[in-house]
């Protein structure tokens, strides 16, 4: 199997949708000459032309609001928001008129738009350019969220958000563009709302997302190494989310964490550890366990950044802690 | 709202003249019915009337073709109306009623009916805007030559949205015809405290779209400058720019007790009722007689009588529906 970046493999799911369909096009803030602040649209202006790789201006809403508007009119748009902090500039596109159009039509209008935007800690950005943000719009009906953390389910994912009907948020981790991994040679696509089991286990399930499928693949293997033997689950897809198979691993393992770089509080980890609890309620053998960063605005200070969000060792504590109880 | 219509120059004949005339009062009438049925309960929420205004949608959609998109805000009932959407379903749409327009999902703010290229009905004020851009986008690069009508209220100039939307228009050089009617509140908030530069046209041309300032109180103003605007956004291509000039002659919604404006003035402006005024004309040319406007009146009455009755019979989509359509299904 060919290995691609991350990076590699979003840019390898646009150029196939570009190369196969005259509907689906690119926009965004220095996407074209420039190639994406992240590089990820690289070579596509020159492959593809200005007509389908259109540079922005710098006006999020009106970026979102002219998606939904050519997505109305058949048209698939991937567009992207440079980072995800600028989200909250387009918000009343994506939570007025994107989630809404399909219900508020009765059933009339269709809105097969993509969302693709980058953020994560990691490199010092500070407060306003690395703020995960995904657990916003969970809480949004009509839209749906995914979040990939290996280049296969990068591009699997991509590909399936384009074809999906409705809107879509794409959430890319800023770390893992550089990452490597095995991809299959022919671009299969990753059905929306299954999640993936990255390593069996029988003792902790670990719910990861983003970067911290990673972290928790390492914590994993530290707890190995003290006999605990520890299931990762990525759930790939935030909404809708694939319950079946995280309840299932629950309820096999019957111990529990959640981890993801957001914030704790309000965070993803909070809508998993309900479902969780209601569906494998009389399996836990501990108190699910919350991994997230600590409730306080991304600071500049590299040590302190570091101090903030969470990383493999607060996974594997949490591990402790629910292997702990008896 | 066919293409022989519009087609058609604006020379005021007998037939053109009672078009306009019948257009009008419909949703006048439609209106005054509505709030009515309000009273009554059976339509909740919001409700914004459009009386006073009705000479722009209707002059305005005489420049449009069944090809066109129009997007409009929570007072659209009479751009709806005006495209051709059939008064029973508006008014089933308002009872929340599943053989509304939008099945009863959307209420009387959001009107749609894709079959008519009428793309809502938006409660957020601007939030049309960039939608309208969108539809103008495809239709560049899906090379179809038609007009994206978006209509909007003054207070929209003060939002982010129009003015994204106006520069993103001009800058791709989309075929948006972008429609504002100012009628001079923005709920209870006159237009000197909502923008600092009140001539709106001139802010349109700030960014490099032409822009004219018409008289909304006169239907045929208002189609003769939409004809030659809406030609010019099909010939080239590019936005063009209308600053309607009107007046609404009830409150801002049905919650609203009209607190902010005297009564002179809405009295002075009731001078310059649309309806009367181009009825006046129409007599003033011989062109219709009390005969002709009673037939009017008649036939629109029975029209609204069938639509409140077809409303009030209409089915309820069943609770347990709830969840289609919050997602469309099919993912190819
Ligand atoms: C973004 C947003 N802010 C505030 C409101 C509340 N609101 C509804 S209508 C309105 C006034 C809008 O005035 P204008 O655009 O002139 O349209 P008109 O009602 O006069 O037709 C306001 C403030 C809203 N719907 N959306």
């Amino acid at each position: 199997m060919p290995e691609l970046t991350y990076r590699e493999a979003v840019r390898d799911a646009l150029r196939k949708a570009l190369r196969e369909d005259e509907r689906v096009f690119l926009m965004g803030e220095d996407i074209a000459e420039m190639g994406g602040s992240m590089a990820v649209t690289q070579g596509l202006l020159e492959e593809f032309g200005p007509q389908r790789v259109r540079n922005t201006p710098i006006s999020e809403m009106a970026i979102v609001g002219s998606g939904i508007g050519a997505a109305i009119q058949g048209m698939r748009p991937v567009v992207e928001i440079m980072y995800e902090d600028f989200l909250t500039l387009s918000m009343e596109q994506l939570v007025n008129q994107a989630a809404k159009h399909r219900t508020m039509s009765g059933g009339q209008v269709r809105v097969p738009l993509t969302v693709r935007t980058q953020g994560g800690a990691g490199w010092s950005p500070g407060a306003q350019h690395a703020q995960q943000l995904e657990a916003w719009f969970v809480h949004v009906p009509g839209l749906k969220v995914v979040f990939a953390s290996t280049p296969e389910d990068v591009r699997g994912l991509l590909w399936s958000s384009i074809y999906d009907d409705n809107p879509v948020l794409f959430f890319e981790h800023r770390t893992l563009y550089p990452i490597k991994g095995e991809v299959p040679e022919e671009l299969e696509p990753i059905p929306l709302g299954k999640a993936r089991v990255h390593r069996e286990g029988e003792d902790v399930t670990v719910v990861a997302t983003g970067r911290l499928v990673h972290e928790a693949l390492r914590a994993a293997e530290e707890a190995e190494r003290d006999g605990v033997s520890v299931e990762v689950v990525d759930p790939r897809t935030l909404l809708p989310l694939d319950e079946e198979t995280i309840i299932a691993s629950v309820r096999k393992t019957t111990r529990c964490v959640t981890a993801h770089e957001a914030v704790t509080r309000g965070g993803f980890g909070a809508e998993l550890a309900a479902v969780i609890q209601h569906g494998a309620f009389d399996w836990l053998d501990a108190p699910i366990e919350r991994v997230g960063a600590k409730f306080a605005p991304l600071p500049f200070a590299p040590v302190m950044e570091q101090y903030v969000v969470p990383h493999a060792e607060d996974v594997y504590e949490a591990i402790r802690r629910t292997v702990a109880r008896g | 709202m066919s293409t022989e219509a519009t087609a058609k120059a604006t020379t005021l004949d007998r037939d053109h003249g009672l078009r306009l005339l019948r257009e009008m009062l419909r949703i006048r009438r439609f209106e005054e019915r509505a709030a009515e049925q309000y009273s009554l309960a059976k339509i909740r929420g919001f409700l914004h009337l459009y009386i006073g205004e009705e000479a722009v949608a209707v002059g305005v959609m005489q420049a449009l073709t069944p090809n066109d998109a129009v997007v409009a805000t929570y007072r659209e009932h009479g751009h709806a109306l005006a495209r051709g959407l059939p008064a029973s379903s508006l008014m089933a749409e308002m009872f929340g009623k599943a053989s509304g327009c939008s099945r009863g999902r959307g209420g009387s703010m959001h009107f749609f009916d894709v079959s008519r290229r009428f793309y809502g009905g938006y409660a957020i004020v601007g939030g049309g805007l960039p939608i309208a851009v969108g539809l103008a986008l495809a239709d560049a690069m899906q090379g179809r030559r038609r007009v994206s009508a978006c209509f909007f209220g003054e207070g929209a100039v003060a939002e982010g949205e129009f003015h994204e939307s106006l520069n993103l228009a001009a800058l791709w050089k989309l075929p948006v015809l972008f429609l504002c009617e100012n009628n001079l509140y923005a709920m209870g908030t006159p237009i000197v405290q909502e923008l600092a530069v009140t001539d709106i046209a001139a802010r349109a041309r700030s960014y490099g779209i032409p822009a004219h300032a018409v008289d909304g109180m006169d239907v045929l103003e208002v189609e003769a400058a939409a004809r030659r605007a809406a030609d010019e956004v099909r010939e080239t291509g590019e936005p063009r720019f209308l600053e309607l000039r009107t007046y609404r002659f009830r409150a801002h919604s049905m919650a609203d007790p009209d607190l902010y404006r005297t009564k002179e003035e809405i009295e002075r402006w009731k001078r310059r009722d649309p309806i009367v005024l181009f009825e006046e004309r129409l007599r003033a040319a011989e062109l219709i007689s009390d005969g002709d406007l009673e037939e009017l009146e008649a036939a629109v009455a029975a029209e609204l009588d069938e639509a409140i009755a077809f409303a009030d019979a209409a089915p309820i989509e069943p609770v347990e529906d709830l969840l289609k359509d919050v997602t469309t299904p099919r993912s190819p």
